[in-house]
């Protein structure tokens, strides 16, 4: 393993706990403690806790900062004009290609976007390329800690730890909470496993205090990157990297949600048009396969012929199956259409559904 | 790391237990642990013949592949079906339940191969 891999303040813990350590996107990260199988149901049927320290955070703030953001960012940024507020968006170039997906909080006192850590030092350029004299912009990722608290017993736990009378913030919101009246936090109800929990950031020196916290409750399980990907594979929540890139466009990526049709003037803005005008030549599909694991870069046929190739690819857990994304010519999207999966010598049939995976 | 001494080892980590002219294979508890929690495992038909060294199936973790080498060359008489239902088995008794094909032995290539207990640890420890 390179010496140059970066580690978050969390590693010392990882390697402590005995977890199967690799590079992810330059980071030194755990993909696994004990099982990747055993830690994705920990999570899905009490509480699991992930390191996501790596992911990026800039801070913006400034008079133009809204004007800046709302250009920026193809998702309405002024629903989340409200204190607290936050929003899954997607940051795209003039030709409406994805450079990344983020969410934004307001803080109250500035909007913070976290980013995929591989993207990092990318959205960072793109936006202060772009960006006005009366914004600022800080990159908060190297002084930040990040851990993901999730699962159906994630509240209660939490309660534990911020107090009988701390109440967790409504979905899709962000709130400072202090434990033990030391330790400052964010604590957003977010995620990423199609669990209930929150994503609490933390300063990089309290962090480790924090991670020893959680896992001192015994419905606490750390988890890994391993499971990370089955859980929000299964929820059919898109990945940077695996199902878009700066190839695709949100439309084909399933993800024209977070592209209202009714904001103007963004970046991308006029080429989406365009692209929702003749439809997408290709669209990204779930498929779910009976017998066998798809896994990325498998080819994906119709009648023998390949058609696509596997984007993400995985067995569910929860399902005991396969599960994959690709694009696929647009005429083959549509749920319950079969295909073939070539997995090494065999090849199975899958078909399209619609996601989720996992219908909780 | 738990090792019977009653079977004989590949260096590819299949264990094979030879009775007359048939033989029993799996894989070691050293396979099973690098996997990780297998999820999937592809075996062979009865009637299927292979040499020393093809490969006869595969077996899936969640995050990896690894096929499976024959130790010994013969016609398969036996797979067993119950891991199809219970791959994790392979996990929980990979010398026992967990086993995967029985072969009807065709001729003794491989068999000298074959490492004792002692000498197969020693092959994973370096």
């Amino acid at each position: 393993m390179s010496d140059t891999l970066i580690r978050t303040p969390l590693y010392d813990e990882h390697v402590a706990l005995g977890a199967r350590m690799v590079d992810f996107a330059g980071f030194e990260m755990p993909v696994q403690y004990g099982g990747i199988l055993e830690e994705h149901l920990a999570t899905r049927e009490s509480v699991g806790i992930f390191d996501v320290s790596h992911m990026a955070e800039f801070r913006i703030s400034g008079e133009g900062a809204f004007d800046f953001l709302n250009t920026m960012l193809s998702n309405e940024v002024n629903k989340i004009v409200d204190i607290g507020a936050a929003q899954y968006t997607l940051l795209l170039n003039d030709a409406g290609c994805i450079i990344d997906d983020l969410i934004v909080y307001n803080t109250g006192l500035e909007f913070l976007i976290i980013s995929n850590a591989s993207n990092r030092f990318q959205d960072w350029n793109w936006l202060y390329e772009h960006k006005p004299d009366n914004v600022e912009m800080f990159d908060e990722t190297d002084r930040t800690g990040l851990i993901a608290v999730q699962g159906p017993k994630a509240l209660g736990v939490l309660k534990q730890i911020f107090g009988p009378s701390w109440e967790p913030p409504h979905r899709f919101h962000i709130e400072p909470a202090t434990i033990d009246g030391k330790i400052d936090v964010l604590v957003a109800r977010t995620g990423y496993t199609g669990e209930d929990g929150v994503e609490i950031i933390v300063h990089k020196d309290d962090v480790v205090a924090l991670w020893r916290m959680l896992l001192s409750f015994p419905e606490v399980s750390p988890v890994g990157l391993g499971a990370r990907d089955t859980l929000r594979l299964e929820m059919g929540y898109s990945l940077y990297g695996s199902d878009m890139d700066i190839t695709r466009d949100p439309i084909s990526a399933g993800l024209g949600w977070a592209c209202p049709k009714s904001k103007e003037g963004y970046t991308g803005c006029e080429a989406l048009k365009a692209i929702r005008e003749t439809g997408p030549s290709v669209r990204l599909v779930h498929l779910l396969v009976e017998n066998g694991i798809p896994r990325h870069g498998y080819s994906v046929l119709h009648e023998g012929k390949e058609i696509g190739t596997v984007g993400s690819g995985s067995h569910s857990p929860s399902l005991g199956k396969g599960m994959a994304t690709a694009y696929v010519p647009a005429e083959f999207a549509e749920p319950g259409t079969e295909l073939e999966i070539q997995i090494r010598k065999r090849t199975v049939s899958a078909t399209v559904v619609k996601p989720p995976f996992l219908v909780k | 790391m738990d090792m019977p001494k009653d079977r004989k080892y590949s260096i590819d980590h299949e264990w094979v237990i030879v009775e007359g002219d048939e033989a029993t294979i799996g894989i070691t508890e050293y396979a099973q642990d690098a996997l990780g929690e297998v999820v999937y495992v592809d075996l062979p038909d009865e009637g299927e013949s292979f040499a020393v060294g093809d490969t006869f199936g595969e077996v899936e973790s969640v995050k990896s592949v690894s096929e499976l080498f024959m130790p010994v060359s013969g016609e398969v008489i036996a797979i067993n079906d119950s891991l199809a239902d219970a791959p994790e088995t392979i996990n929980d008794d990979c010398y026992g339940d967990g086993w995967m094909i029985r072969v009807r032995i065709e001729n003794e290539s491989g068999l000298a191969d074959l490492l004792d207990a002692e000498a197969y640890l020693a092959s994973i420890d370096e």
